[in-house]
């Protein structure tokens, strides 16, 4: 058997693949975040809660509205932007002249209040969200089998990432947003509506998280506390990529995940918490993060 | 006044937090006029347009533009009645080139110059048009600065300082594009520190100080005022 | 400017007012010592001692957010970590309970100064971003290591006796102990926000650029206040686990780093007795609905919302904002 590094390549690649999956949703999740972090300058800790609830909405609109994954995958997001949109003009506007760390906060308790409601209403455990049928099966390359679904995970979350790129670095669009990200005033006294901005841009970025919740619920199962722990491996990702940088956060994610998948081959135990030590020794090197512009 | 005003202040009071900034600021500008604002560090020029612009948003009194009040409006609201702000800092963006900051304000209505047009006025512009916006050197930006809200169709605009810290070409520069925009029928407050260069393009002068307009000269009247002018601004 | 406002929001020195110097200021300790020593003979002893742990949690922390600024998402990992090695080195070791908690306090000093190193690199939000990364290396440094039993905890922890004299394990007694660690605690707090090196702390806290023009080393400052902190945190935890004896994964969790928050938003940031008044509401409120499911998170997320939204200076904050209203109304009666 073929071997890469002193490891059977199907497990090694394996793994990798893995990684690049968990890859993508980092990157994902990270991207939302460090859009809302740009123009809100708020640490967005629902940004889990977002993506737990694209995954819910996904698995309770199969359930009992007969609605498939497909049309899940624009609905779920959908629904949970329009309810990011109503949480940032009800609540988060009224902290944006306040210290930063509110935001934080609140967004905190909103996360335990959204998660407390659906541990009650469906317990903790997962449920089973089955694979659309055209992304059932998978392919042999010959050095490894490769699930479609996971193929589509990953294809999904770069085209989604890239597209938001482009929006951001080559659209007029995204040109006031990097204004409004530098100088809000200013883009005000342009005659611009920021504000709007803002709750669209909070809107998008809860959205973001919804979709990949979406991707993510025929791979892990569905419950209420999947986005919980994800989100703080993502606030890792996003202190080594740095939050200035849109392309840092996605590239970040995805290397992120590749290193936890080859940690798992090499020292499985320590693949839980590699994350964090890559933030720390990034953190000793370069602390405003490896795409970061300013510390 | 013979024209009529196109901007009113009355009693303008403004705070930064709990420090009271402006005490009362009372001016006009008329239609197609140059009226400057002239004092020392500190005296509250900066705060008055920031104030006229909705910036600076505690603020009380009345500010009346073409007759409408906009003491109470948001600063994108105000913008597009066709006011256009020019800060200080010249606030050029880094993540975005020279072309991308010289087309980011929306055009707010008909009137205002092509791009054909601001690039005639500031060749420079399309020339460095790739490059980073911040990379360009001080006078550079300061014309990135005003060329910038020349396309809005925006014809009153307030400029904060535009010729400081600025070599005396850049200076003589920057004072024959504010006469050419003054014959365009832009109307223009401008804040300076500067008054022989104010002496140079403008039709009035406001003296502040402490929050307050002290005085008021008229542009003719600069030479005979001159020992008190210097007095006001300290130099 | 955001510091700025911080230093306005954040850290009403309101509750301190109640602690001035002086010998009026006596007769407040003295009832503060009589109201300890008397409510275990009126409330569940080991309840009052659930509560003096948390608030000397809440202390600890507080000195973070309400003296310096930093928000620590992360201080579970002190508290727990004390609770487990002070946990271990009693139940293996058979070592008296003021050696297992000194053993547990000086280890998180010591993981105090590694975190605190890595942590103050960042400010503001990027400074709880990256506690709570850190606690939660250690939450599953917790769950795999062989020393803190996994999901089991250490279990059946000796409450042993204090000095290897007097016995701790009546109610009463380990009540007592735990209330002495309090005082120690809750006094050492206080002298460090009175001194110089406290009124350092405030001026990095209110301008951390002007504190730095005027010669301090603000990051040296920040450290020592970390440290401090998790030390503080970490003796809290040592003296839990000696009242319930059982260390376990939930004090090593970001649920348990948000609580401290909680306890100290909702006592009052910034304030000397609002981590006391926060620590006794939440713990009661555990007390109320711990029976019923997910509603606890539920309830404590609402309060924080309620809290950010309306109530920023929290109960103690809220208080003694409102004594002093009165006291000056009293002192100016209105004219005409
Ligand atoms: N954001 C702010 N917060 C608090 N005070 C401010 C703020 N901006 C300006 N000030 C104060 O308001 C006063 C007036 O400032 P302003 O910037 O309007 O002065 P200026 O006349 O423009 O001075 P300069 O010639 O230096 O630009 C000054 O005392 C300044 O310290
Ligand atoms: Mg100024």
């Amino acid at each position: 058997m073929m071997e890469i590094l002193g490891i059977p390549a199907p497990v090694f690649l394996g793994q990798l693949l893995l990684g690049a999956i968990n890859g993508a949703f980092y990157a994902v999740l990270s991207l939302g975040l460090a859009l809302i972090f740009g123009l809100l300058n708020l640490i967005n800790f629902a940004h889990g809660t977002f993506y737990m609830l694209g995954a819910f909405v996904s698995w309770l609109g199969l359930r009992y509205l007969g609605i498939d994954y497909w049309t899940s995958l624009v609905v779920a997001p959908l629904a949970v932007a329009l309810f990011g949109i109503v949480i940032e003009r009800t609540m988060l506007k009224r902290l944006y002249d306040l210290d930063h760390l509110y935001g934080l906060l609140l967004t905190f308790g909103l996360a335990l209040v959204i998660e407390g409601v659906f541990r009650q209403l469906h317990g903790a455990s997962g449920q089973p969200y089955a694979i659309p049928s055209a992304l059932s099966g998978g392919v042999n390359l010959g050095f490894m089998y490769l699930p479609v679904y996971r193929a589509w995970v990953i294809l999904a979350s770069l085209v989604m990432c890239l597209v938001t790129w482009l929006i951001i670095e080559r659209t007029k669009l995204g040109a006031l947003l990097r204004a409004a990200t530098e100088n809000p005033d200013l883009v005000r006294a342009f005659g611009v509506n920021v504000s709007l901005m803002i709750t669209v841009v909070f809107g998008f970025g809860a959205a973001l998280a919804a979709f990949a919740g979406v991707l993510a619920a025929p791979i892990y199962s569905v419950n209420p506390i999947m986005g919980a722990n994800l989100i703080i491996v993502v606030f890792a990702v996003v202190v080594i990529g740095g939050m200035g940088s849109i392309m840092g956060a996605i590239l970040s994610g995805f290397l992120l995940g590749l290193v936890e998948g080859l940690t798992k081959v090499y020292w499985p135990e320590a693949s839980s918490v590699v994350a964090f030590m890559v933030m720390a020794v990034v953190l000793m090197v370069k602390p405003a993060g490896l795409f970061g512009r300013n510390a | 006044m013979t024209r009529e005003s196109l901007l009113v202040l009355r009693d303008l009071q403004t705070w930064y937090g709990e420090s009271h900034i402006l005490h009362g600021v009372s001016l006009d500008v008329a239609e197609g006029e140059v009226v400057t604002l002239l004092g020392r560090n500190g005296a509250g020029k900066t705060t008055t347009l920031k104030s006229i612009m909705g910036l600076a948003r505690h603020r009380r009194g009345s500010v009346a533009f073409g007759g409408q009040e906009t003491v109470h409006l948001s600063p994108n609201r105000i913008a597009r009645m066709g006011i256009a702000f020019c800060p200080e800092e010249r606030g050029i963006f880094s993540s975005l080139n020279v072309r991308e900051n010289l087309t980011l304000p929306p055009v707010i209505r008909d009137g205002g110059m092509s791009l054909d047009e601001v690039y005639d006025l500031f060749p420079i512009l399309l020339e460095r048009g790739g490059s980073v916006g911040t990379k360009l050197s001080g006078g550079e930006q300061q014309m990135l600065a005003i060329a910038r809200i020349l396309r809005t169709g925006a014809k009153f605009l307030l400029l904060d300082e535009p010729t400081e810290g600025l070599a005396p070409v850049i200076v003589e520069q920057i004072g024959r594009i504010i006469n050419v925009l003054k014959e365009r029928g832009y109307t223009i407050l401008l804040v300076e520190q500067n008054f022989r260069f104010a002496s140079t393009v403008a039709d009035r002068h406001y003296v502040v100080e402490h929050g307050r307009i002290v005085d008021e000269v008229s542009g003719n009247a600069v030479s005979s005022n001159r020992e008190k002018l210097e007095a006001y601004l300290g130099v | 400017m955001s510091t700025n406002e911080m230093s306005k929001t954040l850290g009403p020195d309101g509750g301190g007012g109640a602690l001035v110097v002086g010998w009026k200021a006596n007769r407040w300790w003295i009832a503060g010592l009589i109201v300890l020593a008397v409510a275990p003979f009126l409330v569940y002893p080991i309840f009052l001692a659930k509560i003096l742990c948390f608030a000397l949690f809440a202390i600890a922390f507080n000195l973070l957010l309400g003296y310096v600024g930093l928000l620590s998402f992360g201080h579970a990992a002190f508290f727990g970590m004390a609770a487990y090695i002070s946990g271990h080195v009693m139940k293996e070791w058979g070592v008296t309970p003021e050696v297992a908690i000194l053993i547990a306090t000086a280890s998180m000093a010591v993981l105090g100064v590694v975190f605190g190193m890595i942590a103050i690199r960042r400010q503001g939000i990027y400074f709880a971003m990256v506690t709570l990364a850190l606690s939660q290396m250690v939450y599953f440094l917790a769950l795999q290591s062989e020393f803190t039993h996994g999901e089991d905890g250490i279990q059946g922890i000796p409450r042993g006796a204090f000095l290897g004299l007097v016995s701790l394990e009546s109610s009463l007694s380990i009540y007592y102990f735990v209330a002495g660690v309090f005082v120690l605690g809750f006094l050492f707090v206080y002298r460090v926000i009175h001194s110089p090196f406290g009124q350092v702390l405030k001026s990095v806290r209110e301008n951390e650029a002007r504190a730095t023009s005027l010669g301090y080393d603000t990051d040296r400052y920040k450290l020592l206040a970390f440290t401090l902190s998790a030390t503080l945190a970490g003796l809290a935890g040592a003296t839990k686990v000696l009242v319930f004896q059982l260390a376990s994964l939930t004090d090593v969790t970001w649920q348990m780093s948000g609580e401290v928050v909680l306890m100290t938003l909702l006592g009052g940031v910034g304030t000397i007795l609002g981590p006391v008044v926060g620590a006794g509401i939440v713990v009661s409120m555990h007390n109320l609905l711990a029976e019923i499911g997910s509603v606890t998170t539920i309830v404590q997320g609402l309060i924080f919302i309620l809290c950010v939204l309306v109530f920023r200076r929290g109960v103690v904050g809220e208080v003694s904002a409102w004594l002093r209203r009165r006291r000056s109304t009293k002192k100016h009666p209105r004219a005409g």
